[in-house]
């Protein structure tokens, strides 16, 4: 059957092109999105750590960061329907009132 | 190659090229369309590890609801191609080379790691809901109440905000 380190590298590439994606976005829904991308990898390694460690307690942190993933996304594109009514624009660039 | 680990490999191939996407895509609309194609493929790993309750949230809130509202947001904004202005070196130079260090450090660390839980092999053995949901209503009952007021002030949060302002 498939090792756990399989899970792990997986959910590290994950993290990382979240990241990458998290740093290379303008657009703030797509960067909004790449944290999303991060959550998951984290999911996907408390899954795989729970199924290694035959402890439950992993998939019930993954149904807690779903929760908070989701309070968190209303709020955020909450967040982002003002920016773009303020700024008639969505990229990141434009917002920079804490800019010196 | 047994059928299981081909599974996992075509999963895997589907969540990486879908971020890759994510990334290369220029229209807001299409890189949501990649982030789905990512969180079905990890569904599809939560049930190839017999997560299947997870797997299931995994798509309904994920794959269903988060993902309409992003989509949502991004038509009622009519959110077009990405705008390049004059792109900050500093992430150029130093933030992708730290992120694909990053990732390096932490897959290289977990592949030469010899602890006994990294070599544990993946049944596929079905994680009982039932378990679950004794685990989540017995010893996780404060924090999963707490996440219900959590999500009242996230609904107010997002209606306060989103509303026109009244002068």
């Amino acid at each position: 059957m498939i090792p756990t380190s399989y899970y792990l590298v997986l959910s590290a590439i994950l993290f990382g092109l979240g990241v990458v994606a998290f740093i290379f976005k303008r657009n703030v829904i797509t960067i909004f999105m790449s944290i999303e991308l991060m959550l998951n990898a984290v999911n996907l390694a408390f899954v795989a750590f729970s199924r290694a460690l035959g402890q439950l307690d992993g998939q019930v942190f993954v149904l807690f960061v779903i929760v908070v993933a989701a309070a968190e996304a209303a709020v955020g594109l909450g967040i982002v329907i003002l920016i773009a009514r303020n700024r008639q624009s969505l990229n990141v660039e434009r917002v920079d009132l804490l800019k010196l | 190659m047994n059928a299981p680990l081909l599974v996992f490999f075509v999963l895997a191939a589907l969540a990486v090229g879908g971020a890759v996407n994510l990334i290369l895509q220029k229209h807001p609309i299409h890189s949501a369309l990649s982030l789905i194609v990512v969180m079905v493929s990890l569904a599809g790993l939560y049930l190839l590890m017999g997560a299947e309750f997870v797997a299931a949230v995994q798509i309904i809130v994920y794959g269903g609801a988060i993902m309409v509202l992003f989509v949502f947001v991004i038509m009622l904004l009519n959110a077009g191609i990405e705008e390049h202005t004059n792109f900050s070196k500093l992430a150029g130079f130093a933030g992708i080379p730290l992120a694909l260090a990053v990732t390096g450090f932490i897959a290289a660390a977990v592949a030469r790691s010899n602890d006994a839980v990294l070599s544990v092999s993946q049944t596929g053995a079905v994680a009982p809901t039932k378990e679950l949901s004794t685990l989540l209503f017995r010893e996780f009952v404060y924090p999963f109440e707490l996440t219900s007021f959590l999500i009242l002030i996230a609904i107010l949060g997002a209606i306060v905000l989103a509303q026109r302002e009244h002068s």
